[in-house]
């Protein structure tokens, strides 16, 4: 009887767990002050969205919106001004350092590196989080390591050095670190910023691909409207610190607004795909 | 995919102590008095098996001179090492070292300040042999703080900004010891100066001996414990933190204990320079940048190198001795060059 009502209780918190957001941020605002006395510099006003497993949230807008303030809001690295940010229902910032590193991987614009190590060292510190007090990494942590350089296809690097691979077999391994993590939640910081942009769509199918397979929740920062328009089932639009529109691609992707979000002359037209396409008009801005 | 393994690291440690007991050994010969190694072989092992009484006078004298000084010399390399290791990558700086960083001319100046304030306190014999130490930990801690908010810029270690107020501060210091050594009418001038320059000559009374073996055990068991924290501060605090590391908590307690360890080996040695910086190198082109690995191996790295320096200190212009932190200085200085025009930093 106790294992039935048990079961159904679990089955219960499996179907609360898959229909409800894995993530929720809640009217999340933060202002940046370097001196207690002057006004702030930045301001991120109150900005609320949900996400669920699998799906891929791209946060757009130009330099300045607050975008990456937005993403360590997140992360919990933040905490902040008013509002809350929730994975699975625990608010994220206070999260222990050890569960956080459990439950959200960040993946930041660049990872730079004191002393050079291999990739394989660099893809294994994701198990940080998992060891005990040294830390010595157990053959269970080696094969999730050699999973997460198989899952994008980076194996062949795990022998490199860090410092004598491209720029974007460099963003692979780091995310690869990230996936170590086993994380449920998996935020990157502008990641193809140095990549070109075969890379770039690569990078951007392989996210939705590991959202889909691995059940994450992935929150992107990104400048690339087209990418983002194409992969994300969700686009949130800051500008100068405002929330200004949460939804699918093509909802957001209005000519009127985007023109005025990113001051230039542009067009909006549905591709191939069914997904919106932005095209910039020059010489009219 | 190797990772390290308790096995490996304890072979490598293994390896790494017969070297510097051998070193060790060697050291024990060279030196005024002429001795043959079969004839320390011989006495060390009577040392060993309780038979002390039975050793000759000649090798009698070395065992109770020189060996203090090996064994003393070794710590202060250990020290030395494990607090430039840790530094350097709470700092993210390779260029860090207690020396460069003016740690350790904070040290000296609390160690001065100990000394001189002692006679006025009338304290006991055991709280007297910890207080040297304990003002030249205090003094690394303060000068610690210093340079770590000089090279803070917009909320970020800025390496450039931090090295330069290391060396300002360094500079700032010595001007102050020298005031105070000038100024001050009890202090012995001449003797002060050459403890600054880094010497191993004065031998820890034996009060003072324990301070320095606890005192070292735990600052360097309390860093180690941190070690793979370490690992990942390499790449930035803010990565660190979203892998899991309480970097707050880290970077106090490894701060703490890497001070204290350069205030309990200048209160010993004065300023002995860039075995902090270079040893730490050395070490992690062998063994990688581990730091589970690395800050045992600096430890052992560090020791070996001030018990070779010194011997060359005790030889070089016999029967006058120089200053092992003269001899340090002039095999550092170079290699600290070589390393900044790698663009290491």
């Amino acid at each position: 009887m106790t294992t039935g009502v048990k079961s159904a209780a679990r089955t219960a918190e499996t179907a609360r767990v898959s229909n409800e957001p894995r993530l929720s941020v809640e009217q999340a605002s933060y202002a940046y002050t370097p001196n207690p006395q002057q006004a702030p510099v930045f301001t991120l006003e109150a900005t609320s969205f949900q996400a669920k497993a699998g799906e891929v949230v791209a946060v757009l807008g130009p330099n300045a919106s607050g975008k990456s303030t937005l993403l360590q809001i997140i992360s919990g690295a933040l905490q902040p001004l008013s509002g809350r940010v929730l994975l699975n229902g625990f608010v994220t910032h206070q999260f222990e350092p050890r569960t956080r590193g459990q439950r959200i991987a960040m993946v930041q614009q660049e990872s730079q590196l004191l002393f050079p190590s291999k990739a394989w060292e660099f893809v294994l510190q994701g198990r940080h989080p998992y060891g005990k007090s040294l830390r010595f990494e157990s053959d269970e942590d080696v094969t999730i390591a050699q999973n997460a350089l198989a899952q994008i296809g980076a194996e062949h690097l795990a022998d490199r050095w860090m410092d004598q691979i491209s720029g974007g077999e460099k963003q692979r391994v780091i995310l690869a670190r990230a996936l170590a993590q086993q994380p449920l939640l998996l935020l990157l910081d502008e990641p193809t910023l140095h990549l070109d942009i075969g890379a770039q769509v690569d990078l951007l199918e392989t996210l939705r691909r590991l959202a889909a397979e691995n059940r994450y929740t992935v929150v992107v920062v990104t400048h690339e409207l087209n990418l983002a328009g194409e992969y994300a089932d969700q686009v949130v639009l800051l500008q100068k610190g405002k929330c200004l529109r949460v939804g699918p691609p093509a909802s957001v992707y209005q000519r009127d607004l985007l023109e005025q979000v990113f001051q230039t002359q542009l067009t909006v037209e549905t591709g191939a795909s069914g997904r919106p396409r932005v095209s910039i008009l020059p010489g009219l801005s | 995919m190797r990772p390290l393994t308790v096995s490996r690291l304890l072979l490598q440690c293994l390896i790494l102590a017969v070297i510097l007991f051998c070193v060790m050994v060697l050291a024990l010969k060279f030196g005024a008095i002429h001795v043959s190694l079969y004839g320390l072989g011989r006495d060390l092992l009577r040392v060993f098996l309780g038979k002390s009484s039975e050793i000759s006078t000649e090798y009698s004298l070395i065992l109770n001179l020189r060996l203090p000084r090996i064994l003393l010399g070794a710590f202060v390399g250990a020290a030395l090492s494990i607090a430039g290791t840790s530094f350097q990558a709470l700092l993210r700086n390779p260029l860090a070292d207690p020396y460069v960083l003016g740690v350790s001319s904070g040290a000296a100046v609390g160690a001065i300040l100990a000394l001189l304030l002692e006679p006025h306190l009338a304290l006991t014999p055991e709280i007297a042999a910890v207080f040297t130490p304990l003002g030249a930990s205090i003094g690394a801690i303060v000068a610690v703080t210093a340079v770590y908010f000089l090279g803070r810029r917009d909320g970020r270690i800025d390496s450039n900004t931090l090295l330069l107020g290391g060396v300002i501060t360094a500079s700032l210091l010595s001007a102050l010891i020298t005031f105070l050594l000038t100024v001050l009418p009890s202090s012995n001038f001449r003797g002060m100066t050459y403890w600054l320059m880094g010497e191993l000559s004065a031998v820890p009374s034996r009060p003072l001996a324990w301070v320095l073996r606890v005192g070292f055990a735990v600052a360097a068991i309390v860093i180690y414990t941190t070690a793979s924290d370490l690992n990942l501060l390499l790449s930035g605090e803010k990565e660190a933190m979203h892998l899991g590391v309480d970097v707050r908590r880290v970077r106090l307690i490894v701060y703490i204990a890497a001070s204290a360890l350069t205030g309990l080996a200048v209160s010993v040695s004065g300023a002995v320079g860039y075995v902090g910086l270079l040893i730490p190198h050395l070490m992690r082109m062998i063994y990688g940048s581990d730091h589970r690995i690395l800050i045992p191996a600096a430890a052992f790295g560090g020791a070996i190198a001030v018990v070779i320096a010194d011997v060359l200190a005790r030889t070089i212009a016999a029967p006058s001795e120089l200053p092992v932190g003269a001899i340090t200085a002039i095999a550092g200085a170079p290699l600290f060059i070589y390393l900044l025009r790698r663009r290491f930093a």
